[in-house]
Parts: structure tokens; sequence; C-alpha cells
């Protein structure tokens, strides 16, 4: 399967597409340079795990390592909770779009806007429209999606990928920003 | 008293002998008469343009400011383009990304409207023929005073007959012609203006929804705002395969009248099944309580592909464009019934029936356009009996060895996930199913939307879809459901007794579930989301394929959502209006609390009563499949009388979210109608067009959304209680912004008081007044001065 298409077929945007993460190094290097980067984790988190580890696990301790603040959308909430992990807030999706594409919000702390949204866990066409918004309207922002599927409303995405390479790339972010 | 108004007076002579001449075939229309029968004085907006409420338009969406989410980032409309409208780029006609998209609104919502305007000038021109200009309307005898809200507020007149309705349809005709034309290159360049007009266009279908449906409640004799209106049969299951069966699909009901009424005239009623998918089937059981639904319209491939139905009768609107093809391959004759969808048949509307029937059995030909619904009736019920001993039923669903046989071919190479709207796990289902194992296949049944995108894309000639059709066989056999027919409108009465609670807040809210079946998790959501308002009294409303979705599902005792809770518009009620334009009775409903309850002045006076719907009725609206055009417009017409709307996670490919900002106070100041002041009324309702992610997220929202700023403390304090429960147990934990919403202590919930103070003492909270509250400054009864 090509990897820079489009997951689902037609959802083609336009000629402006995401950069491809060929490697997590890229990911690690991207978090590594934000100044104010944020993580928003949809309900499809919840359904994945390869070799008896669930990937929400692997984004817990990403956030940590990386001490990104996390916005849980929908019923996410719960599964964070239940692991002890408190987000920095609980939003629709799009709200927390909303509020990221207006340049001039402060952020969930009051102190200043983000500059590097990543993305992961919301249904694969609703995380392409909200993309879609912040790629055309929130200069301010870099976005970039750690979902196994290639998403180029994204300025930075995974190619199209196995589940376990899936893992394998989160695990690599992780190990890389524990450096 | 006679008035001048936009109803003219036609005088048509066939022939006249006199002494001084002869006349044949002599038209005569004199002016626009028309008699004044209601002595409500005229408001100030009757027959609105585009513009005229466009102050109002902006102050709501200066506080629901669209959020564009752009579908694509192209402009493909002119030769100009292909224009790359990418970030602040411009076309090369000068338009930017967030006009474009609110322009493609503007043209979706225009296509809805004129969709509905064009099913309600088919309907009345047909009911016209049938019954005559003076045939009366009557929606609901002694409990109906406010027969047609809808108009009486934009249009200011009081229809009394089928010919009082032409003057309403060719306004809404002129409404539309000119809004489409708002779209056309180098037209309108602002997002904003465009937005004002998506709201006009929503207005404008609302208008054309209830024209359609009064006229055929009025002329077929469908329920009369009854809210104990029959339980009717619903699901696969519930056809009888053993008899002739007769299929309907789309929205204008008269072709399947006609066929109920030959039927009862050769009385053949119980020899013979009519059954139907999407709104037709919700009208037919309105006109005939033996009729069948299947289901909404993601059933269609799925039924015509088991065989059962033997003729197929399409009139309008959400029918595939592939059903020809679909029903030749089962060998079922197709009768097209509309002009808007004549599928390249051959006209046969002129030839005697005798002939098209021996046609379509002897198979010579394999469809027909026939747009006469006489002729439809007698031809399908006579094809009909005749063809199915011959057809036997024949289906194209694969038997399970032909299942696990065409199984065996796949690749895996995922092009059915990638094309499937809700990236189903297909391929592990097929590599399943190679294997005997069909468990997977038939899970997938329960959340496919049947588009059938699966099977266009398979390399290998699958039919994917059909089988995993043929997999759930036992559980399409056992889809056998009951629903409320339509009932049409809410009684005057009704209104009277619910208007106060609703006002005051002590019923929670109004909740319609409305709209198409593009679910993210299948029908079952929304049956389950109906179930949950109605045991928490919320009002619940039912329309179109939502209304079926809702009643296909049951509860640990066995009931449906309509064997369960009444149907009658109270709390805990959930009350089926009926199909896709008996919207306008939900629509209806919000304007005669404003009218009957508070009796505010209805005639022409839009912008009064929107403010008062907005301020005071927690009504919202849930579109929890919306797909169409006709759905854009639907919801466009609820968020202009300040309805806010929910829609599931596709709905965001409707390029926008109207969305409040409740993290900025300065957006939620509203003047007290008592003093004038502009005082802070709090962020309710929060949004007004808004994508939820899943159905938890959707509750938790709809429970927020009813909330508004006139709630009394008792009313604030049920409806948060609402909020906060189902927070904490969909989502987890107390809501972080309950303090926004609390504005004084007797807010709080007796039950939840501890655990509230402690959240507000943490969030800094500070009391706020309960205002008076109103949009509009001519609303203020006392000014700052005097």
């Amino acid at each position: 399967m090509p990897l820079a298409d489009s997951w689902m077929t037609a959802e083609v945007p336009g000629p402006k597409k995401a950069s491809l993460i060929i490697k997590p190094d890229i990911a690690d290097a991207m978090i590594r340079r934000a100044k104010r980067p944020i993580l928003i984790v949809g309900h499809g988190i919840i359904e994945y795990e390869v070799e008896g580890k669930k990937l929400i696990d692997c984004l817990i301790e990403l956030a940590g390592k990386a001490k990104i603040p996390v916005v849980v959308s929908a019923s996410t909430n719960r599964e964070f909770t239940s692991r002890g992990f408190s987000p920095a807030a609980v939003l629709p999706a799009v709200d927390i779009a909303n509020r990221l594409a207006d340049p001039a919000w402060k952020g969930l702390d009051g102190r200043d806007g983000y500059d590097l949204a990543i993305f992961v866990g919301l249904p694969y066409y609703m995380e392409s429209t909200l993309l879609s918004g912040l790629k055309n309207f929130a200069p301010h922002l870099k976005t970039m999606t750690l979902d196994c599927v290639y998403q180029p409303n994204a300025s930075w995405s995974f190619p199209n990928s196995t589940i376990k390479d899936w893992a394998e790339n989160l695990k690599g972010i992780i190990n890389g920003l524990g450096e | 008293m006679w008035h001048l108004s936009r109803k003219g007076i036609n005088l048509r002579i066939k022939e006249l002998h006199s002494d001084i001449a002869h006349l044949q075939d002599l038209s005569i229309s004199i002016g626009n008469v028309t008699e004044e029968t209601w002595e409500e004085p005229m408001g100030p907006t009757p027959f609105p343009s585009m513009t005229t409420f466009r102050n109002w338009d902006l102050k709501l969406l200066n506080r629901y400011k669209p959020f564009y989410l752009p579908f694509c980032d192209l402009c493909c409309l002119c030769t100009y383009g292909k224009c790359d409208l990418t970030g602040n780029k411009k076309g090369a006609c000068g338009i930017t990304m967030p006009a474009q998209q609110s322009r493609i609104v503007l043209l979706a919502a225009c296509i809805g409207a004129a969709t509905h305007i064009g099913h309600a000038r088919d309907l009345l021109t047909h009911l016209i023929e049938k019954e005559g200009q003076d045939f009366p309307l009557d929606i609901g005898g002694l409990n109906i005073e406010v027969e047609a809200p809808v108009i009486r507020l934009v249009c200011g007149i009081k229809p009394e007959t089928l010919g009082d309705l032409e003057q309403v349809l060719e306004y809404c005709e002129k409404q539309v012609t000119q809004l489409l034309a708002v779209t056309h290159t180098g037209q309108e360049g602002n997002n904003l203006d465009f937005e004002s007009k998506v709201l006009h266009a929503g207005m404008i279908d609302q208008v054309g929804m209830e024209v359609a449906d009064i006229a055929q409640i009025s002329a077929f004799g469908f329920p009369k705002a009854d809210p104990e209106a029959s339980l009717v049969d619903l699901g696969l299951g519930s056809v009888d395969s053993t008899k002739p069966v007769i299929l309907v699909i789309g929205h204008n009901v008269p072709p399947s009248t006609e066929i109920i009424n030959y039927m009862r005239a050769k009385e053949l009623v119980s020899d013979i099944e009519v059954t139907g998918i999407c709104c037709t089937a919700l009208d037919m059981t309105r006109y005939s309580t033996r009729a069948k639904i299947v289901g909404p319209i993601s059933w269609q491939l799925r039924y015509i592909r088991s065989g059962v139905p033997d003729v197929i009768v399409i009139d309008e609107q959400c029918i595939r464009t592939d059903t020809l093809h679909e029903a030749m391959q089962i060998q079922a004759p197709l009768i097209a019934t509309s002009e808007k969808n004549c599928l390249g048949l051959p006209d046969r509307t002129d030839d005697p029936v005798d002939e098209i029937v021996a046609d379509f059995v002897s198979g010579k030909v394999t469809g027909a356009l026939i747009l006469d619904p006489v002729k439809v009736g007698e031809v399908a019920v006579r094809t009909g009996l005749a063809i199915a001993p011959l057809r036997k039923k024949q289906k194209t669903l694969p038997t399970r060895d032909q299942l696990i046989s065409f199984a065996k071919k796949c690749t895996s190479c995922m092009q059915c996930r990638r094309a499937c709207p809700n990236d189903l796990p297909v391929p592990q289902a097929i590599k399943a199913a190679a294997t005997g194992n069909l468990s997977l296949l038939d899970e997938i049944y329960d959340d496919c939307v049947g588009c059938g995108r699966c099977e266009s894309a398979c390399t290998h000639k699958i039919p994917v879809h059909s089988l995993i059709v043929a997999a759930a066989d036992t559980k399409t056999r056992e889809e056998t459901y009951k629903l409320r027919a339509g009932r049409g409108a809410i009684q005057d009465i009704e209104i009277r007794k619910v208007g106060g609670p609703i006002v005051l807040g002590e019923i929670p809210g109004i909740v319609a579930f409305v709209g198409c079946a593009n679910y993210p998790k299948g029908s079952r959501e929304v049956a389950e989301m109906c179930m949950e308002f109605a045991k928490r009294r919320y009002i619940v409303a039912t329309s179109g394929c939502s209304a079926m979705s809702a009643g296909m599902y049951r509860d640990e005792e066995g009931r449906t959502a309509y064997e369960r809770y009444p149907g009658s518009f109270e709390a805990g009620g959930i009350v089926n209006v009926g199909s896709c334009v008996s919207n306008a009775h939900i629509a209806g409903a919000a304007i005669k609390i404003a009218s009957i309850f508070a009796k505010r002045p209805l005639r022409g006076n839009y912008e009064e009563i929107a403010d008062y719907v907005y301020n005071r009725v927690g009504a919202v609206g849930v579109a929890w499949g919306a797909m169409s055009q006709k759905a854009a417009s639907i919801a466009a017409g609820f968020w202009r009388l300040g309805i806010p709307v929910v829609v599931g996670p596709h709905g965001t490919k409707y390029r926008r979210m109207l969305l409040g900002r409740a993290d900025k106070p300065g957006d939620w100041n509203v003047l007290d109608a008592r003093s004038g002041e502009e005082v802070y009324g709090g962020p309710v309702p929060e949004h007004l067009f808004f994508a939820a992610e899943t159905k938890e997220e959707a509750m938790v929202m709809v429970a927020k959304l009813t909330m508004r700023p006139n709630d009394t403390s008792k009313g604030r304090a049920i409806k948060l209680t609402n909020y906060i429960d189902l927070h904490k147990r969909l989502i987890g934990g107390m809501p972080p912004d309950v303090y926004r919403l609390v504005r004084t202590l007797a807010d709080i919930p007796v039950t939840m008081k501890d655990e509230i103070e402690l959240h507000l003492a943490e969030n800094g909270w500070k009391e706020s007044p309960i205002p008076d509250p109103t949009l509009l400054p001519r609303m203020i009864r006392k000014t700052k001065e005097g």
C-alpha cells in the first residue's frame, strides 16, 4: 500500500500535504523543538493493543517523558484516570481544535498558545477535517499525528503502517525522548 | 375584510354560451386578493427577503463563529479553476477559503431546501388535482388551532385550504432561486453574509417542509396530532416473504398511497406485502398501518439483494442511483415515478396498464417511468401478483459455501477498508470468513451504513457487502420491531401543559433525533440515546430515518422505545412526528411554546419568536447520522430559531462548526429586558452546531445544550443534575465547566451540593444575576433612563 496516500482513499485534500515521518527520530525532533506542544487523544486509542500492551500506556509514557499536556476527548478520560493519569483537560475534539485555531488563545494554563498540536486516536475522517481547519486557519501552529495512517492535512504524519510498526514507532519516540 | 396579498384569484371558463358571446378556454387572473379571517395584526416581517434577518443572524454568528473545516482545499466551480485556496490564498475570482467553505454550505442548504420545496410542490399539485383548491387543511381537528406555526411566523398568513399553500410555495421557490444565485462566481464575498443566507435557506426549508406535511396530513388523512398513533411493523424480519412483495423507496408518498388504494379497491390488502425504505415508508404507514417499514436508507442494498421485493417503486430523494441495476440483478421490475428521478427509463405513462404489466412479467423491459400515481398503483400491484411466482424470490446474496469461496479470493489489499466510511475492519472479517468463521462479518453488519463502497473498491470483484449481509442472515430475519406511526403536529393543549415547565427548565429539555443514517456505529446508538433521555424525563422527538433507528433496538424487557414510552409531547414521551418533512412540527412546537404559552405575537414576527426560543426553550436537535444536503438545510432552520444541533463525527464534513467560546465571558452578554442593562447571561447554549466524536460525548453535550439564560434556579438545577450525572457516567468525573453554568447558589442541585461548592471554590466562582434575557434592544421593556 502506498505510504503517503490518504488512508481513506478519497480523502484527498489539495496540493499541501503532510511531510512524512519516516522514522521516530523526526517526531522526536519536532517535539523537542516545540516550545509549547500539546497532545490531543481521541477514543480510538482505547481499542489498540500490541503484544499485550495497550497503546494508551505508550501515550501516557510519551506524555510524561516529553512533559506534554494531554487533552482527552469523548470517553477517553476514563481510560487515563483509571491508570492514575490526570489529563490536563477533558474537551471535545472540535472544541480544542477551535481554540487551537485562535492565535489569541492563551492555552489551558492561561500562559501562552501552543506551537505544536499532536493528534492521535480520533476517527480518521474527523481528524482529517479538524487538521484541515488547523492547516488552513492556524498558521501559528504545526500539527502532527501519531496515528498509524497517513493524514495529509497534518504538517507531519506517519505513513500508513501496521499496528505492530505503529507500536514500534511510538516506542521509538519514547526512547528518543528519554535520551 | 379583503386584503391585497400574494394570493391570486384565477378564473377558468372551459366553455360559455351567452346571447352576446361564445367563450371557450377563457382564463382570467384577477390580481392578488385574499380574504382576511385572521384577527392578529400583521407583524414586522411577513415574507422576509434574504437580508431581512441579517442583523439577527450576525448576532448569532458573532457568538458562534464558524470554525471552518475545509473538506477540500480547492474550488472547482468555474473554468478559472481549479483554484488552490489553502491557507490565505485567493482564488481567481478573489474568493478566500472561509467564503468558499460557507459558499459550499449555502449550496448544500439550497439543495436541501429546494428538495423539500420541490417535494412540497409535486405533492401539492397532486393533492389539488385530486381534492381541489378548496380542500380544507386539518391537521388536528379541535386540538390544533395554530395549524401552520412556521408559515404564520415567516409568511404572516394563515392558510386554510390546499390552495392557500400555493402562495407560500411561490415565495419559497423565489427565495431559493435568489439564494442559489448568491453562490454564482463573483456574487457574495463575505463568509458571514454567506452564512446568514444559509440560515435564510434553513428557515425557508422549514416553510417548505410544513407545506408538504400539512397538505398530506389533511388530504391523505394521516394521524392528526395523535399521541396514540398506531404501532406499526418495522424491520426486515417483519416482511412476509411468502407473499408478493412491493418495495417503495423515497420520500414522496402519492405512488405508495395509490398502490394501497388499488389493493383496497380490489380487496387484495391481505394478499400482498407493501414495504418501504426511507421516508416514503414512514408516510405510507401513516396512510395504512398494514404497510411495513424495512428500515432507513442504509437498508436499500441489503433488502434488494435479499430478493424479497418482487416489484420496486421509487419516487424521489435519497434513493440509491444504482437501484435499477440492483433491481435487474434480482429480476424485479422497477417503476420510477418522479420527473426528478427518471433513471433513463422509457416513459410509459400513457401506455395501457395491460401492456406495461405484460412487458414486466415477460421480462421484455426491466423498468419504466410512469408519472401517473394512480397508474403506478395498478401496475405495481398487478405486476407483483403476476411476477412473484415466476421470480421465486431470486436473490443475489451468496450461500454459506459461496461466501467462503469468495472470501478465499481476498488478498487483504485493504482497499475495502480504505473505502469504508467507517473504516470497518472488513479485511480481517473476510480473512476469518475464509476459514468458515462468519462472526466478524456478522458483527460488521451492525455498524455498516450500506453504501457498498467496499465492493466497488475490491480488486478481486468480491461482493463484499453481500458477504456481510449473508453472514448476518439470522440477524436480519430477527429484525422485527415496532414504531409509532408519525403523528404529525403537536397539539396546542400539549404545548399549554409543557410550555411552562420547559421555559422554566423543569422539564430539562426537548431533544429531537432527526436526519439520515450515516451513523458511526450503527442504528442502535440512536435508540440508546432516545431511551436515555426519555428515562430522564426529557421530551424526545424523532423523525425520518432516525425515527426508524430509534425503534430498532429492544430494552431488557424486549420493548422498543415506542412500546416503552408514550407518544405524547410530555416529559418522558417519545414523539415520532413522521418523515423528513414532518421536522417542521418540531420547529413548530418550539414556536408554539412562544406563541401559545408565552403569548408572543406570531404573525410575521420571526425575530422576536427566535429570540424567545433561543433564550428560553431548551430544545436541541441531534442528527447523529446526518448525511444529506437536506439534513444541512434542516439544521440551518433550527439554527436560525436559536436551536443547537449536534451531529455525529461525520458531521464535520459539513465544512464548518458553529462553536461558542465558553472561556470568553464577553461573548455571552445579553440584554436584560427588565432594565435594558447588558449583563452576563452565561455560555448557554454553548454551541449552535457541534460534531461529537462518540455517542457518549453527544449525550453529555445535549444535556448541556438544553440550558438557557432564562432557566429558573430550579430548572437549572435539574439540567445540571442531568449534565453532571451523564458526564460522570459517560466521560468520567465532574464536568470541568460547572462553575460557568451555576449562576447563583440556588442553581446547585441539592444532592450534589458539597462537591459543587468545592468545585466552585476551586474555580473562583462568583454569583451572577439571572437576567430576563433578550438579544433584541426592542424587547427591552424599560430603558436605562426611564
